[in-house]
Formats: C-alpha cells, sequence, structure tokens
C-alpha cells in the first residue's frame, strides 16, 4: 500500500526534471548543439577567456553587471596572499581607461552601434544563461562565408545574425598550426568558460557551500528521525 | 525560574487566550494517530509560506519596482547583495516548491476524501488559498523584468479582452496603459507584496481554524470523534504536539533536503524554474520563440489552447480552476477514503492524475496538431472526471467502512 504511493509521489517531483533535460534544447533551434566540456574549477581556462574576451568581444559587447575587481578575485588574477593584481588587470584586460572598481563597460556607445550593424551589441553577462554554454560554443564556432551578408559570413546557429566573424584572424592563424581545429575550439571553450563565470559569478561558491547545507540537512534528519522514534514509542 | 515564567504564562492568560490557543490548537488537539506520507504537506506548505514571505522582505529591500531598474536590481541582488543570491534562491525555488506541495495537499484530501462533510468549509477555503497563490505566483513572475515575464503578463493580461463589450477597457485598466508597462509593474509589485499576501495569511488562518473546528480527517476516512474515553477524548487520537510536531520536524528535514538540493545545485532547474528567456530583459519588440508559462500553470494553459475560439478558451480556463470549489457537493459517495471506495473512483482518479500530469507537459510546449488533440482529450478527460462525478460514485462498489482505524 505504501510503495505505489511512494512511487506516484516521486513522479510528482521527478516530471519537472524529466520534461526539461532534453526538451528544452531540442526546441530551441534545428541545428544539434555540441557539448562544452565547461569547467569552473580550471582557473587558468578562466583567465585566457578573460582575455580573450577582453581582446575580441569588449570593443562591442560590455559585462555590465560585473566588476574588473570581482572578477579578479574570482577566476583567480591574485597574488600569494590573495591580493588582487592591479597591475596586471590594468595593463592588460582594461582597455577603456577604467578603474579596478568599474563595471566592465564597452567603449562603444549604443548609437554608433546601432548605426553600424542595425542592433547594439547586446550585454553579455547573462547570455550564458539565456542561451546555454552549449549554444555559445556551438555559435562561435558556425560562421561561414556569406557573400549575400554585409559582413560577407553568416552563421548556422543564428541566421543572419548582425555579428561579423570577429573570430576570423584568430581561427586562420590557429588553422595554420598543427592540430589547429581542437586549438581553436580550446579557445572558444575558455571564452565560453569565462562567460558561463559571467553569468553567475557565485555559482562554484553555491555548490561547495551546498554540500555542507546536505551534510547538515542529512544529520538533522537521523536525529529529527529518532526523535520522532523516542516519542512514537508510547504509540500504538 | 520555573515559577517566574508560570506567574508571566499566568499573567498573560488573564489578560489573552495564550494557554488555551496553545492546547486548542496543538497540546490538545487530538489528530489520527495513522497519518501517513501524504499528510506532511500540510505543514510543509505553511513552512514554505513562511519562507516566501521571509525572504520576500529581504529582497523587497533590494529590489527596484521600475522598467527602468527593475532588472538591474536583481542582477545587484544576484551580485552585490551578500547573501542576496541565496535570499533570491529560495524564493524562486519556494514559488515552485510551493505548488508541488500544495497540489499534493490538494491530491491528499482527493485520496481520502477530506473534503467531504463535515470539511466542505476547509476544502473551499483552501481553494480560495489556491486562488491567491496563482494571483501570487502571477504577479510574482513580472516583477524580475525579463523578457518572458514581460511576454507571459502581456498574454495573460490580454485574455480578458476577450471578455464581450468591456474587454478592451478592462486590460487597460489590470494594466494601467495601453501596454504592459512600468505602470503595471508597479502596480503588480504592490499586490505582490502587500494585497495578495495579506488575503494569503488571513485565508491559512481561517483554513486551520475551519480544519480545527471539525478535526482531521485521515488516511481511512473514518470520523474518530465518533469513539471518545470517558474524557471526551477521542480513541484513535494522538496529541498534534508532541506526536506530529516531531513528525512533521522529520518531515520538514527531508523536504529541506530536497528543497536545498535544488536551490544550490539546480535553481533554473533546466528552465523549469527560471525560464531561459527570463535572463534578457524585457523587450515589447522581440517575442519570445515560444511563450509558456512556468510548469505550475501549464495544465490551465494546455485547456485554454485546446479550444479554437479565445473567449471559449478562458472560460474553459476558468472552468477548469472553478469546478476545483465544486467538488465536495460533485462526490456522491458516502464513503472518504480511497482504501474503501470502489474501481470507478479508483479508475477515475487515476485517469485524472495522467491527464493533469499531461496536460502539464502539453502547455509548456508549442502545440503540433498531433498535442493538440492530446490537449483536447485531456481536456476532455480533465472535465469528465469532475462532471460525470456524481454519476460514476453514485453507482460505485463501495467497500464497508470500519468503525475505528484499520491500523496505526
Amino acid at each position: 500500500m505504501i510503495k505505489p504511493k511512494i512511487f506516484l509521489s516521486l513522479l510528482f517531483l521527478i516530471l519537472p526534471i524529466l520534461g526539461g533535460t532534453g526538451f528544452a534544447i531540442a526546441e530551441e533551434g534545428e541545428i544539434p548543439l555540441d557539448k562544452a566540456p565547461i569547467d569552473l574549477t580550471d582557473l587558468p581556462s578562466l583567465q585566457r577567456g578573460a582575455k580573450l574576451f577582453m581582446n575580441m568581444c569588449s570593443g562591442c559587447h560590455s559585462l555590465k553587471y560585473i566588476r574588473y575587481s570581482t572578477m579578479a578575485k574570482d577566476i583567480g588574477i591574485v597574488d600569494a596572499k590573495g591580493q588582487i593584481l592591479e597591475q596586471v588587470i590594468k595593463d592588460n584586460l582594461i582597455f577603456n581607461g577604467g578603474k579596478i572598481t568599474d563595471t566592465i563597460q564597452t567603449a562603444m556607445n549604443k548609437a554608433e552601434g546601432e548605426a553600424w550593424f542595425g542592433i547594439a551589441p547586446p550585454d553579455l553577462s547573462l547570455v550564458a544563461r539565456s542561451r546555454g554554454a552549449d549554444w555559445l560554443y556551438t555559435y562561435l564556432r558556425s560562421f561561414y562565408l556569406d557573400a549575400k551578408k554585409p559582413w560577407g559570413v553568416n552563421n548556422t546557429v543564428f541566421p543572419d545574425v548582425a555579428m561579423p566573424d570577429v573570430l576570423f584572424n584568430l581561427r586562420s592563424r590557429l588553422y595554420a598550426e598543427k592540430e589547429g581545429k581542437e586549438k581553436f575550439d580550446g579557445a572558444i571553450l575558455d571564452i565560453v568558460n569565462f562567460l558561463q563565470y559571467a553569468g553567475e559569478p557565485i555559482q562554484q561558491t553555491r555548490k561547495q557551500l551546498g554540500i555542507w547545507v546536505l551534510l547538515f540537512l542529512a544529520i538533522f534528519f537521523v536525529f529529527a528521525y529518532l526523535l520522532k522514534r523516542e516519542y512514537w514509542k508510547d504509540v500504538h | 525560574m520555573q515559577m517566574v515564567i508560570k506567574s508571566v504564562i499566568g499573567w498573560v492568560d488573564a489578560r489573552f487566550p495564550l494557554t488555551k490557543l496553545w492546547n486548542d490548537h496543538l497540546a490538545r488537539y487530538y489528530a489520527p494517530k495513522n497519518f501517513n506520507f501524504w499528510y506532511y504537506f500540510g505543514s510543509l506548505a505553511l513552512f514554505v509560506l513562511a519562507n516566501q514571505i521571509i525572504t520576500g522582505i529581504w529582497l523587497t529591500m533590494n529590489y527596484t519596482p521600475t522598467a527602468e531598474g527593475a532588472f538591474d536590481s536583481i542582477e545587484y541582488i544576484m551580485r552585490e547583495v551578500p547573501w542576496g543570491w541565496l535570499l533570491r534562491y529560495l524564493h524562486s525555488t519556494g514559488a515552485s516548491f510551493f505548488f508541488i506541495v500544495v497540489y499534493l495537499h490538494m491530491f491528499r484530501g482527493m485520496l481520502y476524501g477530506s473534503y467531504k462533510k463535515p470539511r466542505e468549509l476547509v476544502w473551499l477555503l483552501g481553494m480560495f488559498i489556491f486562488l491567491c497563490l496563482m494571483a501570487e505566483a502571477f504577479l510574482g513572475y513580472l516583477l524580475p523584468w525579463g523578457n518572458m515575464s514581460f511576454w507571459g503578463a502581456q498574454v495573460i493580461t490580454s485574455l480578458f479582452g476577450a471578455i464581450p463589450f468591456i474587454g478592451d477597457s478592462l486590460v487597460e485598466w489590470i494594466r494601467g496603459d495601453y501596454n504592459v508597462t512600468g505602470v503595471t509593474l508597479n502596480r503588480f509589485f504592490s499586490l505582490h507584496v502587500i494585497a495578495v499576501p495579506l488575503a494569503f495569511i488571513g485565508l491559512v488562518a481561517f483554513h486551520i481554524l475551519a480544519l480545527h473546528e471539525v478535526g482531521s480527517n485521515n488516511p481511512d476516512g473514518v470520523e474518530i470523534k465518533k469513539q471518545t474515553n470517558a474524557d471526551g477524548i477521542p480513541l484513535d487520537g494522538i496529541p498534534f504536539h508532541p506526536y506530529y510536531t516531531v513528525k512533521d520536524l522529520m518531515g520538514l528535514a527531508a523536504f529541506l533536503f530536497i528543497f536545498c538540493s535544488v536551490v544550490f545545485f539546480a535553481p533554473e532547474m533546466w528552465g523549469h524554474f527560471l525560464e531561459y528567456p527570463n535572463f534578457e530583459p524585457a523587450d515589447p519588440l522581440k517575442t519570445p520563440s515560444h511563450i509558456a508559462p512556468v510548469w505550475y500553470m501549464t495544465p490551465y494553459y494546455a485547456i485554454l489552447r485546446a479550444i479554437p475560439n479565445k473567449l471559449m478558451g478562458v472560460i474553459m480556463m476558468g472552468a477548469s480552476i472553478g469546478v476545483w470549489f465544486l467538488l465536495p457537493w460533485l462526490d456522491r459517495s458516502p464513503v472518504k477514503s480511497i482504501r474503501y471506495r470502489g474501481i470507478y473512483y479508483k479508475t477515475a482518479l487515476t485517469l485524472f492524475v495522467i491527464c493533469f500530469i499531461t496536460l502539464g507537459y502539453l502547455g509548456s510546449h508549442p502545440p503540433t496538431p498531433v498535442l493538440l488533440l492530446m490537449a483536447r482529450i485531456g481536456t476532455l478527460v480533465y472535465f469528465s472526471f469532475f462532471l460525470l462525478m456524481p454519476i460514476y460514485t453514485t453507482f460505485d462498489k463501495d467497500k464497508p467502512v470500519p468503525d475505528r482505524l484499520s491500523r496505526a
């Protein structure tokens, strides 16, 4: 009598998960997305991603919800004592003359962006959350030549996208080397990794803390169970 | 020390029914001793309500209810406010879990006939709470001012436009503008943090008062008040405190384990608790490729879309929620619990659960001809469950109900 009921109730709880995982992505577009092997514990990858972002993306795209200082601390641009390496950031990552406590803004203003691209390049703080890492990873690797488009390129994941193929030079350079495709994919993964971090800077802390919370709750459950058993001994 | 406490309580008791309230609702409220798994969800719903109110208070301290500032302030909470991310996830996950817990709580009522005489008012008050919950969820969903917030509110408020004659003016009156704008956001914020919660808390108090007046039902559907000892205490009853307070504490621990698993490891729940398009700010010029409500509203949304005519669709959607109110009078069986019901009701309830879940699935996906047909069949089954109930419960082959609880 008990078991089928528990099964039913589990069904209620699990259903949203079952519905979620596959379909949300499958619906999005016809192009199957490559899985981005995200790893937010890989600090060198995040740092390379930050470098690539500042050099290749930040000319048009802002990360307006993040401060350089927060970013530096989170992705490990710090000395042995945990102090932010301010000069390193200023020399290598801040290109618009901003302060280290500033949010990451682009030098391009909205009106210019609209005039040049037809649409102002969006802020990318949350792009990994709205589009997903897999989408970004596939999108950035899916530009192809298309003479009909103003920039001469198009994209299989995002047809008629307004963005030019800014990765063209990087790709050409890397593809000329040995194992070029792997190197290029690795570079894109670094950018996606960084954007994934940017979408929710707290996410690593959240998961680490979560383990302790669940551990506490498991122990708390045992004591609550023992307390209940003690009280219920005399109920027949 | 004990003397001091005693005299303080005595002082209060002479002026306020403190001990009386404690006894009436906890220490000498006699609950059947055979509550099972399904009986955790009432107290859990109360817990989630407290969670929503407390986290809501702190979120309100940092939230900006304007079209210009709302989206930014949510990210400010997520990134700059100490522990703001936790408050926000507790609140957003709490919203979904409120529905999970309440749906299971309602299902318990259907399993054991808890809505039947003398508990019709308990059920009705519960249904009003459910309406409040849906209103609260809908209003709150606009506040992050994401693109799905905007378009969701746009679609749902436009439904009122289907009402003949007054429709268009009504939509304008609700939105406070010709479109969903900052004005709408302002009023939704006000309703979300004051009006609806006030009604909510009042209704919860009435729900519990009404329940404690008639006494709790149980998995056997037997009225324990009919068999009492010399002191008038039900033979099969045990004081709610401490027996069910410690048992519910255990249930709470298990619930929190699941709840916190989501809060800390999957707060988006793969786009079901926090939808992906809502991480883009509201944009009246950019319609999301697929507008779907959050999972808990999808069964009714599927019914809305299953009807080809807009006005009829709106009416049927309203009816799909309204029909719940009639449950105590649609059910003609003399038996409460599913344990002693016949095959008709058991079959009907099973079909209803399957159909409710299927409609929920369909409501969250874009309609294709096949899915639309399924939604229409689902709608038919949904309403048949309620409207044919007077017939199949009358002719059901119920089993004899014992005088006392069958087992502890």
